[in-house]
């Protein structure tokens, strides 16, 4: 059918509109100031991708795409740059793996995500994936929600620290009281160029009232949102106009007649049993977790690279002797080949034979035992996937920025890359100090990056520099993810070529300012609230330590740095309508 | 050549008449599979010519095959010094010739396209690489095989080359259509004016160097473009890759192809116009 519309729309016998919307709801996003190319977001409900649909993706970006493939921040993968005669072709070839695009654009409800840790944290109350993946299986196609007033995401966390669970519009955090499994459940949350985080709808909601509250939270955001200014037409807005309190009542009032009216039938189709592991998983025998001696000992630059990337890559789990082990992608970047060759140890390493994919854009492959490691290890090493610092401040996060998306300023990609190669070059992975701190970067404001819940934070934008037009970032300082999320604060803008040194002299300004054992995240928390103790007290001292990094020659003697990364002409931002509210 | 192989060549004169007769009736198809291959080996009517590397044919190759370095014949590629190598390897005017590679098919393309072009028409493709052949199982041999010269004539096959002054013309026929195999980075980045991308990566799957003509003729579908147009491939340098689509259009029924053979290189170095697209960042997507 998709191959169908296509020829319609070139024969113009499908409108621009009429073809777009039926595109975005099928998956694939117009690429850069380029329609006639797409990007395709494959879904990958609770980020959870097994080795055969590694390989599918892996045969499909070779053949149709560049042959990489992309990890978001929402735990989609995404193939850039696939010809719209093609689209149909990757879908095709997605099904025979199990895997869809199907509502991934378009206003209606996109990937859910659940944590990568739900099933092996230590902290979690229960597995939260069998809810995730059966809400996933529920809403999609579901007549409620293919024409909302805008796209809907749903994120379950599976403790309060992991997990994104404030920043969407449904946010799920698994609970049990009186020895009966429910969630706490988060509503209004979200990223974008005005952020908010999610309301807490009540303190405990039963199992049984899951699916009613979800419901009833789709039917009141496609009966009262905005659907005329589409810059304002996301739930959040919704929730902030009518006040929370009203809100949350008429949640209840909905939630009522959803659990009056709702067909048996209909609560049925929501299937958590369906979606549990059948096969057997190795069960946790002692729930305290359990070290491998050399995570907790201090390295270095020097120590040998298979202890760092254990040191920073590797966490234990709840199930004794088994371990999560993280693939450092650089911005979320995979080859084909490396993917060919990661799903084949995952069958050999991983119990469960499966990976999830991060929100902070890695790969995690779990249940792999103490005794696997090195070998895993090596394996990864073979095709350059062994990089440590997955779970450290090298690890950066950026969107797809000006390398494909319609909406960037800067290169957002390319400068997290830049980031993370230079971190590692300096060893910054192995000093415990930054390892709480996260780098999150997007090449406009609309937060694909997610950059208001970083440590540091960095969204592109276009500054005149003198006589010039230069790629700069709004730099923000201080946002964190979990159940006690906060939204980072705007501290200053920065030229995009002087980020890197900015976040350097940071780290110098802190190492020189702090307190005993604090880190730099609880520093800059610290900055923030004013309330620091030595000569950069507050944000105001922070902008002027800065400042002289802020200065830069004219553009005649020094023009390289009023350029982006990966462009050699003179700056201009380009951007062409966004597509997400087609 | 030497006196002992001038005189070989003069007592084989006999017994190429003979074989022709006997063997070389054999029409092969565009693509030759495995169970066709290995039965004209035995029938010994077959030349099978193997476009590795010169090191790489030593170390083992599929028995009775010759080795033609595709180097070898990019180094002087004019039909002369074509028709002199299949002199050279003993191929006669109807001998079935069968060419792999190890490169998915590209090299041996780029080398039966050149055989077709100066009149060699009994051309195939063998259906896999020489490492799926392995994989397989099948036969291989060490000997250094060469053959008794022969006779072949010269008749250039101009319907399926295009040069630069072909494609500039073309370029404003609507029904001659341009194709650019090399990979979608590369194309984004600059092609020729008007050229629609078929990456050659679209072409091959797994155990088999071009999909099924069903498929193949479906992506050219897709692309809007009728089976009865005319169609010049190019890709970057010398042919290879645009050689492969060559044979995957004629596979899909595409009558009409003609190769770029000197390519987008050749293009560019004559100052030609180009398509540029410069407004993505596209390169840093890449993995590699």
């Amino acid at each position: 059918m998709f191959a169908q519309n296509v020829k319609h729309f070139r024969q113009k016998k499908l409108s621009d509109d009429d073809f777009r919307r039926f595109r975005l709801q099928h998956g694939a996003y117009g690429s850069r100031l380029q329609m006639n190319y797409s990007m395709i977001r494959i879904k990958v409900p609770s980020g959870e991708v097994n080795p055969e649909q590694l390989e599918k993706i892996a045969s499909l970006s070779e053949a149709f795409s560049i042959g990489s493939a992309h990890v978001s921040t929402r735990q989609n993968i995404q193939l850039h740059w696939v010809q719209l005669e093609d689209v149909s072709e990757v879908m095709t070839g997605l099904v025979e793996a199990g895997l869809t695009t199907r509502e991934a654009c378009g206003n209606t409800v996109r990937n859910v995500m659940c944590s990568h840790f739900a099933g092996v944290c230590p902290d979690e109350k229960f597995d939260a994936t069998p809810y995730a993946k059966a809400i996933a299986r529920f809403f999609i196609r579901n007549p409620m929600c293919q024409n909302l007033p805008r796209k809907f995401k749903i994120n379950f966390a599976c403790c309060d620290n992991h997990g994104l669970a404030r920043i969407a519009d449904i946010g799920l955090i698994p609970e049990i009281k009186d020895e009966k499994r429910g969630f706490k459940i988060y509503l209004g949350g979200g990223l974008g160029a005005a952020s908010f985080i999610g309301h807490l709808v009540e303190d405990f909601t039963p199992e049984s009232k899951l699916l009613p509250t979800c419901m009833a939270t789709i039917r009141l955001f496609d009966r009262h949102g905005n659907r005329e200014n589409m810059a304002r037409n996301r739930m959040r807005y919704l929730v902030h106009e009518v006040g929370w309190d009203k809100f949350q009542r008429l949640v209840f009032k909905e939630r009522s007649i959803v659990e009056m009216t709702t067909a048996n039938y209909t609560s049925k189709l929501f299937d958590v049993k369906a979606e549990e592991e059948t096969r057997p998983l190795p069960k946790a025998v002692n729930p305290k977790m359990v070290k491998l001696p050399m995570l907790n000992e201090r390295v270095t630059l020097e120590s040998p690279a298979y202890e760092r990337w254990l040191h920073s890559n590797v966490v234990p789990q709840k199930q004794d002797g088994y371990f999560t082990a993280f693939v450092t992608l650089a911005a979320g970047d995979i080859t084909a080949n490396q993917l060919r060759i990661l799903a084949g140890a995952i069958r050999e390493f991983s119990a469960e034979g499966t990976a999830r994919n991060t929100p902070q854009q890695n790969l995690a492959i779990r249940y792999i035992r103490a005794v696997d490691l090195p070998d895993f290890y090596n394996r990864l090493g073979s095709i350059g996937l062994a990089n440590p610092g997955a779970l450290t401040i090298a690890s950066a996060v950026g969107c797809s920025g000006t390398t494909s998306c319609n909406l960037a300023i800067t290169n957002s990609h390319r400068l997290a890359k830049e980031v993370e190669y230079k971190f590692l070059e300096l060893g910054l992975d192995t000093d415990d100090s930054l390892r709480d701190s996260t780098i999150k970067i997007s090449g406009c404001p609309n937060s694909c990056g997610q950059h208001e819940i970083a440590t540091l934070g960095f969204f592109g934008g276009a500054s005149r520099i003198g006589p010039t037009m230069a790629p700069t970032y709004t730099m923000l300082f201080g946002g964190s993810a979990g159940e006690q999320s906060e939204l980072g604060k705007a501290i200053m803008r920065v030229p995009a070529k002087r980020v890197i040194d900015t976040i350097r002299k940071i780290i110098e300004i802190y190492k020189q300012e702090r307190s005993d054992s604090e880190t730099l995240n609880q520093w800059i928390n610290k900055i923030v609230r004013g309330e620091g103790t030595g000569s950069v007290r507050n944000i105001e001292n922070m902008k002027a330590s800065l400042t002289p990094l802020m200065q830069l020659l004219p553009v005649e003697e020094d023009p390289e740095v009023y350029s982006d990364y990966g462009n050699d002409a003179r700056f201009s931002a380009k951007t062409a309508r966004g597509e997400c509210a087609a | 050549m030497t006196i002992e192989n001038a005189s070989r060549s003069k007592t084989d004169t006999k017994e190429d008449i003979v074989e022709t007769n006997k063997n070389y009736d054999f029409q092969l198809p565009i693509i030759c599979d495995v169970d066709t291959l290995r039965m004209l080996i035995r029938k010994d009517g077959v030349r099978v010519v193997d476009v590795r590397k010169t090191e790489e044919y030593r170390q083992e190759h599929i028995p009775s095959a010759v080795s033609l370095p595709l180097a070898q014949l990019l180094e002087k590629d004019i039909p002369t010094a074509i028709m002199d190598i299949l002199q050279n390897l003993g191929i006669s005017d109807k001998m079935p010739v069968v060419i792999y590679d190890n490169t998915f098919g590209a090299l041996a393309a780029r080398v039966a396209w050149s055989f077709q072009y100066v009149g060699h028409p009994n051309t195939a493709l063998l259906e896999m690489t020489f490492s799926q052949w392995k994989n397989l199982g099948l036969e291989t041999e060490t000997k250094i095989n060469s053959f008794p010269m022969k006779t072949h004539s010269l008749t250039i096959n101009h319907s399926i080359h295009a040069d630069a002054s072909y494609v500039e013309a073309a370029k404003e026929q609507p029904n001659k259509i341009l194709i650019d195999s090399r990979e979608r980075l590369n194309f984004l980045t600059e092609h020729i004016p008007k050229a629609k991308n078929i990456p050659y990566t679209m072409l091959g799957s797994n155990g088999s160097i071009l999909r099924s003509p069903e498929e193949i003729k479906r992506y050219i579908e897709n692309r809007g473009i009728p089976v009865d147009a005319e169609i010049i491939t190019y890709c970057g340098s010398v042919g290879t890759l645009s050689g492969l689509t060559y044979y995957a259009l004629k596979l899909a029924g595409i009558e009409n192809v003609r190769l770029y053979s000197k390519s987008f290189r050749e293009w560019k170095s004559l100052g030609k116009p180009k398509e540029e697209f410069k407004d993505a960042n596209y390169w840093d997507l890449s993995a590699d």
